[in-house]
Order: structure tokens, then C-alpha cells, then sequence
């Protein structure tokens, strides 16, 4: 399974685990499962559509979940969020369906859109993929501090200038961004597993953020490597691995915190907070 | 009127099934939306959709009706939801996800099983995206059987259910068995989830689940009238959709038709966008209404 046509796939799939680790920490941290899962169906609207007018598919995956991503952040100030969230996946895939009756598409490339491919990443796409990586990371790191605040203590986010509808529009364009790099290899139907499963697990084992990012990057590691080479011996699905993986590992961190009867931890520690509240 | 009506609009019996179980489902749908909405269990709505999807793809590999694989699916991942029942909304989401996530391996599996064991080709698409033009005529008796069994539920448990909506303790301080009522109201849920995911796809089960409740709770604040507006939201989506589906055939000279789903999706975005003009806006609720706002969580 480490054959030089399988090389690509561990190697995106790396990439892939570590910005769904550190994304999906913050994911997890602000309650955002269901725009997490609505934004990949943006990416795969996105492939529909670069794919039906000729232009690399790497670029429609990423317009359109930026700009599902925007439109959850625009109407979400207005209306209920979770219907935003809803209406935006719909138009999304709505949007794919249309795409799609306008090619000749074949049922193996929606299939692989959708639920992932190991084997169809190009030794050209790593780069930009990495590229793309590297800036989600970035941001993470660069709003790393507002972003903690606002998630967690929003009020004296507030008081310290962080508003929290600039934050949310930003978190929902980084998880467009990652989400975009991920969806050939996972799939647009299950990247958001990997981004609330293992990093949901990394929060039962430790409630101080940065143990719990390194933990859920771990986590996200194991889960895709597993899925890989489970996949590369039984011939089926990646998708089902990463799905049925990612609810391993949340039921594990479960059970375990349930046995230390400590709770899923609601709140980051509080000492992390205040190092963070205090200049 | 035939640049409207394209020929045989009115005489082909796809169109009149399509219409039909579109509107059966639409309506059934919009009842059981405004409640979902209300709740703000649109993700819980969306996921049933995906997990009973799973359950047809399964049923389809096993040989097994599909209505049977549709529904038991949505049951099942009902009562894993109200099992893992987390009461925290954060929380509740994660489980909803990971559910979710959980299901759409599953159905990637069945899809891929299904898919070498026969040669069904397009069987992604179909299940996501459904087929409404292509529904069997027998269905239709399904889908009315089940869907008037699903408003029967909502009518027996809609008061205790608003009661329990706006305050659970208010509600269990009253006697109100709320367990009971959440429980039936996910039965209401799975049924009328599964139902349209069956005859209409997955996307389209959300789409009318969740668009038409929303858009008639942002015109009005009563729960009678926002059913109404919902069904009616729902039916005229549903039957300008097919409407127009239908006239997309000829509309360049591939005679590739625009898949109804877009649509019916995109008119009620429209609507939604419609609600969000300023003049809407104020039209709706310069009208003050007698009941004061009963639902926290529910905008305007």
C-alpha cells in the first residue's frame, strides 16, 4: 500500500488530518457541526461547476465554499442560524445538481467527490493543497487568540474588541478554506466527521487548547491513516472508514469522560482563559 | 400560454405523480417544519434526511423495500438522537454530527456494495437528488397513507408539543409528559423525513422541510398562520418547480433538463431572500400582533 501511486494519497491525507484537527478543535469549541457540514456541499457544488465550464477544480472548490461560507456569516446576522445553515447546504447542492445534468459527469466522479477517493490525487494537486494548508494554519494562528475569546467568553471578547459576527464570518471562510483542500481526498460528505470526531475526543481527554489541538490532530492522523490503509486492503469506501472511525474515536472520548465522571468539558480551563483575557 | 405550459404539461402522467406526491409531501412536510424550525432542530431535520437515505441504500442491497429502509432508518437514527439526547444545544449538535457522519459512511458503503454487485449507475445521484418524474404510480398510496399517519401524530401531540417548545419546565410543571411528546414528535419527524427523502431526495426532504417553516415564520408569528404559510410556500415551490423542470427540456438543444430539486430550491431561497427586503420587513411586523412573542430563539 506505500506503492508510488499511493504515495500522493498519505500524503494529502496527512495534510488533510492536520488542518482537520486544528480547524475542527475550533469547530467543536464554537458549536459549529452543522455549518461545518454544510460548507464541504459548497465545495462540491464548487468541483461541479469548475468541472462543467473547464477551469481547475481546486478553484471552483474554493470560491463556492467561500462563498457558502459568506452566506451563512451574511444571513445568518439576521435569521436563525441553523436555518441559514440549512438553506445554504440545500442551494449548494441544488446548485451541484444543476451542474452536474449540464455534464456528462460519471457516477464514479460524484461518488468520489462526495465520499473520497483515495487514489485520484495528482502528484500537481499536492502543492496548492499544502499551499492552502499552510494558510489555514496561518490564520488559525493569527486569530488565535480572539478566536479562543470569542468563542469562549464572548462578553469580554466584546469589551476587548472582538466582535463576535467578524470572528464568525472569518472561522466559517478558514473552515471554506480547509474544507476545500480536503473534499478530493475525504470526500465533501465526510470531512466534517473528521473535523468533530476526533478533535470532540481530544476535548474529553484535556480541557488546556493546546493539548487538545495536538491531541486532536493526533487523533485526526490515526483516523485517516487507519482509513487508508483499510480502505487500500478491503477495496471499500474511505468515506465509510472516516465515518465510522470518527464516531469511534467521540464515543471512546464519551466513555471516557463518563468513567472519570468529569464531563465533557464545557468551557476551556480557566486559568487558559484568563493568561488569555489578561494582557 | 404554450411558451408557459410547454406541450403536454397538462396530459403527462409523470407530471400529474410528480405534482401530486410533491404537494403530499410538501404539506406534511411545512406541518412538521414549523415545529422543527421553532425548535431549532433544523441540523437534527437535515441529518434524518442523510440517515434515512442510508437506511434505503441498505434496503435496496438487502433487497429490501426501500420505504421500509427509508423509514426504519429515520426511526433509528431518531431514537439514537433522542438516546444520546444531550440537552445542551452544543452538544446535541456534536451527537447530531457524529450521527450524521456516521450514516453517510454507512450509505457511501451500501452505494459502493450496491454498485458492484449490480450495474446500477447514477446511484448517488438519485438518492441525493431524487427522481420526481420518475416515482411508480403505487407510491402514491404510500406516501398518502404515511403522510396522513404523520399529521395525525403532530395533531394529537401539537399542543403539549408548543408548550414544551417555548418552556420544558413550564411545560412539565403542567403535567405534561415532554419525554412522551419529544419522542413523538421525532417519530412525526422520521416519518415525514424518510417519506420525502424517499420520493424526493434527500436534499429536497431538507429543502421543504426547513425553507417554507422559515419563510412563514418570518412573516408571522401565530402558529396556525405559519402552517399555512408554510404548506402554501411549499405547494407553490413544489408545482412552479415541476412547472418549469418540465419546460427546461427544450430550453437548449441537448434536451438536457434542469433537475427539479434546483428549482424547487431556488424559489424558495428566493422566498426566504424575499422576507429579508426592508419593506417585508416592516410590512410584517408593523402589524402588531396580540400574542406577545411566545418563542424564544425564533428571530423577530
Amino acid at each position: 500500500m506505500f506503492a508510488g501511486f499511493m504515495i500522493n494519497a498519505w500524503v494529502v491525507a496527512t495534510i488533510v488530518a492536520v488542518i482537520a484537527g486544528v480547524v475542527g478543535f475550533f469547530v467543536v469549541l464554537r458549536g459549529s457541526a452543522f455549518p461545518a457540514h454544510a460548507i464541504p456541499n459548497g465545495a462540491f457544488a464548487g468541483a461541479a461547476g469548475a468541472s462543467l465550464i473547464g477551469v481547475n477544480t481546486l478553484i471552483g472548490l474554493g470560491v463556492f465554499s467561500v462563498l457558502a461560507a459568506l452566506g451563512i456569516g451574511a444571513l445568518g446576522r439576521r435569521g436563525r442560524h441553523d436555518v441559514v445553515t440549512a438553506l445554504a447546504l440545500v442551494v449548494m447542492l441544488a446548485l451541484g445538481a444543476f451542474f452536474l445534468s449540464q455534464t456528462t459527469e460519471y457516477e464514479p466522479e460524484i461518488f468520489s467527490l462526495l465520499f473520497g477517493e483515495v487514489l485520484g490525487i495528482a502528484t500537481n494537486e499536492i502543492l496548492p493543497v499544502a499551499g492552502l494548508g499552510v494558510v489555514c494554519i496561518a490564520a488559525v494562528a493569527v486569530l488565535y487568540r480572539p478566536l479562543i475569546l470569542s468563542s469562549v467568553v464572548p462578553d469580554i471578547g466584546e469589551a476587548k474588541g472582538v466582535r463576535s459576527q467578524r470572528m464568525e464570518m472569518a472561522f466559517l471562510v478558514v473552515v471554506a478554506l480547509a474544507t476545500a483542500m480536503t473534499v478530493p481526498v475525504v470526500g465533501a460528505l465526510l470531512i466534517f466527521s473528521l473535523m468533530i470526531g476526533p478533535p470532540a475526543a481530544a476535548r474529553s481527554f484535556t480541557n488546556r487548547p493546546p493539548v487538545a489541538i495536538a491531541l486532536s490532530v493526533g487523533i485526526a492522523l490515526a483516523t485517516v491513516w487507519a482509513a487508508i490503509a483499510i480502505s487500500f486492503v478491503t477495496d471499500w469506501p474511505i468515506g465509510f472508514f472516516v465515518g465510522t472511525l470518527s464516531a469511534f474515536s467521540y464515543v471512546v472520548g464519551r466513555a471516557w469522560a463518563a468513567w472519570r465522571r468529569t464531563g465533557v468539558p464545557q468551557t476551556v480551563r480557566s486559568d487558559a482563559v484568563e493568561r488569555l483575557v489578561a494582557f | 400560454m404554450h411558451w408557459v405550459f410547454e406541450s403536454g404539461f397538462f396530459s403527462s402522467h409523470p407530471v400529474h405523480v410528480a405534482i401530486v406526491v410533491g404537494s403530499i409531501v410538501s404539506v406534511v412536510s411545512a406541518v412538521v417544519g414549523v415545529f422543527t424550525v421553532m425548535r431549532g432542530q433544523s441540523f437534527a431535520g437535515h441529518s434524518l434526511a442523510d440517515v434515512s437515505t442510508a437506511g434505503g441504500s441498505g434496503a435496496v442491497l438487502f433487497n429490501v423495500n426501500p420505504l421500509f429502509g427509508f423509514v426504519a432508518g429515520g426511526v433509528v437514527g431518531a431514537g439514537a438522537m433522542e438516546l444520546v439526547g444531550v440537552h445542551r444545544a452544543r452538544g446535541r449538535d456534536l451527537a447530531t454530527g457524529i450521527v450524521l457522519g456516521a450514516s453517510i459512511g454507512l450509505a457511501a458503503l451500501f452505494l459502493y456494495l450496491g454498485a458492484t454487485r449490480s450495474s446500477t449507475t447514477g446511484a448517488s445521484q438519485q438518492i441525493l437528488f431524487g427522481s420526481i418524474f420518475e416515482i411508480d404510480g403505487s407510491t402514491v398510496a404510500i406516501v398518502a397513507v404515511f403522510g396522513v399517519i404523520c399529521l395525525g401524530i403532530m395533531a394529537a401531540v401539537q399542543r403539549p408539543l408548543l408548550l414544551s417548545s417555548v418552556s420544558i419546565d413550564m411545560a412539565a410543571a403542567r403535567g405534561v409528559p415532554v419525554r412522551v411528546v419529544g419522542l413523538l414528535y421525532m417519530l412525526a419527524l422520521a416519518l415525514a423525513v424518510g417519506l420525502s427523502s424517499l420520493a424526493i431526495g434527500a436534499i429536497l426532504s431538507t429543502a421543504l422541510l426547513i425553507g417554507p417553516a422559515a419563510v412563514a415564520l418570518r412573516l408571522t408569528k401565530r402558529i396556525g398562520w405559519a402552517i399555512v404559510a408554510a404548506c402554501l410556500t411549499g405547494v407553490g415551490a413544489t408545482v412552479l418547480g415541476v412547472l418549469l423542470a418540465y419546460d427546461s427540456y427544450d430550453w437548449n438543444s441537448r434536451h438536457a433538463a434542469w433537475p427539479v430539486s434546483f428549482f424547487i430550491v431556488i424559489i424558495i431561497f428566493l422566498a426566504y431572500l424575499v422576507t429579508e427586503l426592508p419593506f417585508v420587513h416592516a410590512a410584517t411586523t408593523r402589524r402588531r400582533d396580540v400574542e406577545p412573542v411566545m418563542f424564544p430563539g425564533v428571530d423577530r
